[in-house]
């Protein structure tokens, strides 16, 4: 009449038994139970949330930058220094036409430069006016970022051989000074220059770096408008070099070559301070993505705090619960239950209890970053690393903060436990 | 099975010492009966926790089942409750929110035995077998009692303590629980030594002991 179990039964049994009777004693106490699963619920939900909003973010920006390119390098003037103040990077005029040129001729890997020279100018077109940044460059500056043209064409090769009196416009730029009329074709003036409109960019909505609310036009014609300062060795100073790489491995070996070039071209002594500056895309991406780690980890931070409540209501309960089950523990120790056995029982109470909360938090979490990405409220991301971190996490609160009441009910005193009313 | 020589315990409250047991010597064999009388406060209690393996004596040395256990560690101690010692207490000491069945069964959890079929049967034996789902609070006081029976029986120790075992039962539940356990005794042959303020009680034993003050007064053969 016995009935014979397979071992894997078995075991499984020894495994279910202490989860099976976690389970009987809490739901002895269900509102109990319930508000305190409520706590871990909302940590965990703020949790996943919170980092799903702040990974959100990061991926936003990132993905924005990077539009622009990974294998773009820009290379600006240093620092100046008058009498110990130190002015921004790019104050310096060190930067050169003829240095843009030298590393076009000298260093390998480069698939097209443009040095650029930008100056602020007060920009007329029939009765509209406004102040913007003119971008003097070379027609490779449309590869080099990427642009799009909306209307018309980019000014070519041809123009800036001749240094043609020619502009595009960056959207917003033209949105000011034509609103909806087709500007291509019709006349403008820089300061006090007539130039032609010969197309208009797309408008990117970057937030960086952005074109929108530029005119661009051919730097040979910009050196004709402008007084372009000169060095003391008679080169024509630019703002600016930006060049794109063959090879984005090669972004290394590139930025060490023209450091090299620019070091000697610039006669600087050795262990002399560059007194230019070349970055990368990647290199600001990297800055960037430090940032909004950063601000995840103090969303996740806050979050951590609210877990924090959770586990102490845990405690406070597995106390209560211990009290109030000293008897119980009593009886159990009389037939024979060992201290690591009500340990045992009470940890695994106290470990459902979070664990629940934390998986019904995942849910409640998933479900917040989910509803306010749909409305649009915010860009959210989540991702399995949150999930299994909370769920693990949830675990680990259960852990750490039923560890106390858990052995408090494993030293009682066998016999004071019975006599306990 | 039970040999106790100049068993003594003292408890320490605040900065007073009461010494309840004074040196007892009591040897109980295997497959016997025993009775303990004694007013309140004599020391009855504490004499069967240290019997059950409950308490440790301040002095003194206890052979169980020819082991030297007074100086056992507590996981030791309870390892020995669990294969060798069932207890029966006056309160019955069910646990309320699990079932009759339920609670047969943790009576063979920590002996490590995985059977539920010997706890069906243990129950059946107590004549509870149609009450096995039940909780404690819907069961009377003498089944509740036959139920906390069937759990210390179950893993078939062979001592088994009860403190009172009747003291909370009316007179026909007590009679029936007391028919039960000289029943089992002597189909089992378990080693049953009971504490009992009732002089029909004790009468049904093989021997009646009588504590005072700490004290074994007298042993007398029924």
């Amino acid at each position: 009449m016995k009935r014979q179990q397979p071992a894997q039964i078995k075991g499984l049994k020894k495994w279910l038994d202490p989860v099976y009777s976690a389970w009987t004693s809490i739901a002895t106490h269900k509102l109990r139970s319930s508000l305190t699963i409520l706590g871990i619920v909302i940590g965990i939900a703020a949790v996943i949330a919170l980092m799903s909003i702040g990974r959100g973010a990061q991926a936003q920006i990132l993905s924005r930058i990077q539009g622009l390119g990974a294998d773009l390098l820009g290379i600006r003037p240093g620092m100046t220094m008058a009498g110990g103040i130190r002015g921004g990077f790019g104050s310096a005029s060190t930067l050169t036409l003829e240095d843009a040129e030298a590393i076009k001729e000298q260093v390998p890997y480069i698939a097209a430069l443009a040095p650029t020279f930008s100056s602020y100018q007060q920009l007329v077109a029939g009765n509209q006016n406004m102040n913007a940044q003119v971008i003097g460059t070379a027609p490779e500056y449309m590869f080099l970022y990427n642009l799009e043209i909306a209307d018309g064409d980019f000014f070519t090769d041809y123009d800036y051989q001749r240094g043609s009196r020619v502009a595009v416009l960056g959207a917003n730029v033209k949105q000011t000074l034509f609103g909806d009329e087709p500007p291509v074709g019709q006349q403008m003036r820089i300061g006090g220059n007539i130039v032609r409109v010969v197309g208009v960019l797309k408008a990117k909505g970057a937030v960086w770096a952005s074109p929108d609310d530029a005119v661009i036009i051919p730097l040979t014609a910009m050196q004709q408008m402008v007084t372009q300062p000169r060095t003391s060795r008679g080169e024509r100073v630019v703002t600016s070099i930006a060049l794109k790489v063959t090879d984005q491995n090669q972004i290394e070996f590139v930025t060490q070559q023209i450091t090299d070039l620019l070091r000697s071209r610039h006669r600087l002594a050795p262990g002399a301070d560059n007194d230019f500056n070349i970055t990368s895309v990647q290199s600001t991406v990297e800055a960037l993505k430090e940032a909004t780690g950063t601000m995840t980890l103090f969303l996740s931070a806050v979050a951590a705090i609210s877990l924090l409540v959770g586990g102490i209501g845990v405690m406070n309960i597995m106390l209560v619960s211990v009290l109030e089950r000293t008897r119980e523990i009593g009886i159990l120790k009389a037939l024979g239950a060992r201290e690591r056995d009500i340990w045992g029982q009470f940890l695994t109470e106290s470990a459902f209890l979070t664990l629940t909360g934390g998986i019904i938090g995942v849910v409640v979490g998933c479900g917040v970053s989910v509803l306010l990405s749909r409305f649009k409220v915010m860009t959210t991301l989540l991702s399995a690393d949150i999930i299994v971190l909370a769920v693990v996490v949830s675990l680990g609160v259960g852990l750490f903060f039923g560890f106390y009441p858990a052995w408090n009910a494993s030293r009682l005193d066998p016999i004071e436990a019975l006599r306990y009313e | 099975m039970i040999k106790l020589q100049q068993i003594t315990k003292t408890y320490t409250l605040g900065k007073r010492e009461l010494q309840v047991l004074k040196g007892i010597d009591l040897s109980v064999e295997q497959g016997e009966l025993v009775a303990i009388m004694g007013p309140s406060g004599s020391g009855k209690t504490t004499l069967l926790n240290i019997i059950g393996c409950l308490d440790r004596p301040t002095s003194g040395s206890y052979h169980l089942d020819g082991k030297e256990v007074s100086s056992l560690s507590s996981a030791e101690l309870a390892a020995i409750r669990a294969k060798k010692v069932g207890f029966v207490f006056q309160t019955f000491n069910l646990l309320p929110r699990l079932s009759a069945l339920a609670n047969v069964e943790l009576g063979l959890k920590y002996a490590g035995i995985d059977d539920r079929d010997l706890a069906v049967e243990a129950l059946r034996r107590v004549g509870l077998a149609d009450r096995a789902n039940h909780r404690p609070t819907e069961l009377s006081g003498g089944e509740q009692q036959r139920v906390a029976i069937a759990r210390a029986l179950v893993k078939r120790p062979p001592v088994i303590l009860a403190d009172e075992p009747t003291g909370n039962l009316d007179s026909k539940s007590g009679e029936e629980i007391l028919s039960l356990l000289t029943e089992l005794h002597q189909e089992q042959g378990i080693t049953l030594v009971m504490i009992t303020h009732d002089p029909d009680v004790a009468r049904r034993c093989q021997r009646i002991i009588r504590l005072k003050d700490g004290l074994v007064v007298s042993e007398e053969r029924t």
